[in-house]
């Protein structure tokens, strides 16, 4: 059982909480950085899967789990960071330059497009942004001359300073790099999250009238949260492309839009956690669901929409039973532990909330 | 004694009712002035004015020189106006700790790279922001719910927080929507003093709506009696309790 002893001011600015939760971190970036010696290339290329995922879902839990703006669109700010940061590189530009310029521009574009939007909410909002997925399928194919349209695009070689990387020739490599931009991405995110923006951010999910209230700009923090979320989906898009060597208009579906919503959910809105604990899910379940399938003996069968099935299966029940997600259920998990043998049954139990009828008055 | 907020012939309607009808009214620094009047008389919208969510009809509102009506609402709370609401609204999936700390919000003077990279000025702004709000913190005795999510505390808590990070804003002037409303008797206590202190000790001016008439001629200076949206009565404590007219509200309508 770990105790806080509050001896500065500091203790809450610390990146971790406390010493332990230090050695945790860092003893899970010296066994992910050491990995790619330990396993083969088709799990690496597995877990490479799931950082790629883990960022995109940072970007969305960003603006969903943080700021509490749905977004059914963000497939479409993975086809941009990706068309994006593969044609600046077929310009010559180098892939250290093109990639965050790729981020920047997504970024950019998802901010000049959220300012419409913000002014819609909840179920309105999601909907809306339904459109821009839909959208992006045929502005690609009408951009044709630089999309290369139905027939798509293969992801070039890249290189720093020197250095080849490429996803079936150099999988370690290809892997480090996606690492790197994992970590760099959680530091930014844990980093907002102890500055007043990330709180502002929070402010305007609870209650947009005392977010107002207490000085922060409402359609500002909104249009920021949709920038900043959008470069990072930006981001897993252009690594979305490399890993997947080939793309084209239907790469980045409204599939792959409610897919990272639904993941968000699943593993937990408003955390850090809860972004990787989705992209283990999204990233293992067809996996799972075939090598279930071999088990069961129908091996050979294929059932059409069943991955998608059993996915929105999973949201459902976690919706009815564990509403805070994978994380919320690790959390209790953890505190039961912690509190052991203290714990009582009825801990977690909902406090009864009030009613919000009359909210101004 | 100088002026600090000024409402001149303010109108608003909400279609047919008049919620707000040609009130004017002025708070001088450093005073606690009280609003009172039935359920309904128009005292939140009154607040809700100030705040700047809803436009007036006719009239101008003016805060120590500045007009309100150029501002949005967050502009308002730039100036030095915080507020609480009748029915606390909090941001219910964060501690205590980080609700006052968004009360600090009007004092951010860092931008968003330095924030994603935390460089030294923000770690230097967040010590100085914590500062500020350990102290509230400390005022309101509100150290054993300091790292509490808001959704499990109790309704009197949560009220005390609310306050807590109006004042955790550095305000200059402080709006109360019924402070002690559901609150015990030893609560509405503890709220007495601390507005006192707020007052005495901060020098922060309060404006208040409030029905607990105890309260209220307790800690405020002058009082407005509201009625339909418009003045009823102006005065001390005692001179507006004993406002023939005033007593006649209340009985007319019944509510106390
Ligand atoms: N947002 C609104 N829309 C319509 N009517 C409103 C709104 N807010 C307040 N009112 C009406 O304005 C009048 C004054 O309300 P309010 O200021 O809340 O009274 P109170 O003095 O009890 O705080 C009431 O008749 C109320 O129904
Ligand atoms: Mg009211």
């Amino acid at each position: 059982m770990r105790i806080h002893f509050k001896t500065s001011y500091n203790h809450d600015i610390r990146l971790f909480p406390d010493w332990w939760s230090f050695l945790v971190y860092a003893t899970l970036i010296v066994i992910a950085v050491v990995l790619p010696w330990v396993l083969d290339d088709f799990f690496l290329g597995e877990v490479t899967n799931v950082l790629i995922w883990a960022i995109a879902g940072l970007g969305l839990m960003l603006l969903t789990g943080q700021t509490g703006q749905a977004s059914l669109g963000h497939a479409a700010f993975l086809a941009l960071g990706c068309y994006s940061c593969i044609i600046f590189m077929e310009q010559g530009w180098p892939f250290l330059i093109a990639f965050p310029a790729a981020g920047i521009l997504t970024g950019v574009v998802g901010t000049i497009i959220a300012i419409p939007a913000i002014r819609l909410h909840g179920i309105y909002l999601a909907i809306a942004t339904i459109a821009l997925s839909i959208l992006a399928d045929d502005i690609i194919v009408l951009m044709e001359p630089i999309t290369d349209g139905v027939s798509g695009k293969f992801a070039p070689m890249i290189t720093i300073f020197g250095i080849e990387i490429e996803r079936w020739t150099t999988p370690d490599r290809f892997y480090w790099l996606v690492l790197a931009v994992t970590i760099l991405c959680t530091l930014g995110y844990r980093n907002l999250l102890r500055s007043p923006l990330g709180r502002a951010f929070a402010a305007v999910r609870d209650s947009e009238v005392s977010a107002s209230a207490m000085g922060v700009h409402i359609a500002r923090a909104k249009a920021v949260a949709f920038g900043i979320s959008c470069a990072i989906t930006g981001l897993a898009g252009a690594l979305m492309g490399f890993y997947a060597g080939a793309f084209n208009n239907e790469t980045f579906s409204i599939v792959i839009s409610i897919t990272l919503l639904m993941m968000i959910v699943i593993g937990g809105l408003g955390s850090i956690h809860g972004a990787f604990f989705g992209a283990v899910v999204v990233a293992f379940l067809p996996q799972f669901l075939s090598m279930t399938k071999d088990f069961v003996g129908g091996g050979s069968v294929a059932i059409p929409g069943l991955e998608t099935g059993v996915f929105g299966m999973i949201l459902i029940l976690f919706i009815l039973f564990e509403p805070m997600g994978i994380y919320g259920r690790w959390m209790k998990i953890r505190i039961w532990f912690e509190l052991f043998p203290f714990a009582r049954k009825d801990m977690f139990k909902r406090q009864k909330s009030y009613l919000k009828t009359e909210r101004l008055r | 004694m100088s002026t600090l907020l000024e409402i001149n012939n303010a109108t608003l309607k909400f279609g047919g009712v008049v919620a707000v009808n040609d009130l004017t009214f002025s708070v001088e620094e450093g005073e606690v002035y009280a609003i009172v009047g039935p359920n309904g008389a128009g005292k939140s919208t009154v607040f809700n004015l100030i705040s700047r969510f809803y436009d007036p009809y006719a009239g101008s509102l003016t805060f120590d020189g500045h007009n309100l009506l150029d501002r949005n609402a967050d502009a308002v709370a730039d100036l030095g106006i915080a507020r609480t609401f009748q029915n606390i609204e909090l941001f219910d999936h964060a501690t205590v700790l980080q609700n006052l700390l968004v009360g600090r919000h009007r004092h951010r003077n860092t931008n968003l790279v330095q924030e994603m990279l935390f460089t030294p000025k923000v770690r230097r702004e967040e010590k100085r922001h914590r500062e500020a709000v350990e102290e509230v913190i400390d005022f309101l005795d509100l150290q054993p719910y300091r790292d509490k999510m808001i959704a499990g505390l109790p309704y009197g808590v949560r009220k005390v927080v609310e306050l807590g990070r109006a004042l955790a804003s550095g305000p200059r002037l402080l709006l109360l929507d019924e402070p002690a409303s559901g609150l015990s008797v030893e609560e509405t206590q503890d709220m007495r003093w601390w507005i006192d202190d707020i007052r005495k000790q901060m020098g922060i001016t309060v404006l208040m709506v409030e029905h607990d008439m105890g309260l209220v001629s307790g800690v405020s200076d002058r009082v407005l009696a509201l009625a339909d949206g418009a003045k009823l009565a102006e005065g001390t404590p005692q001179q507006v309790q004993s406002d023939p007219a005033v007593i006649e509200a209340y009985l007319g309508a019944g509510a106390a």
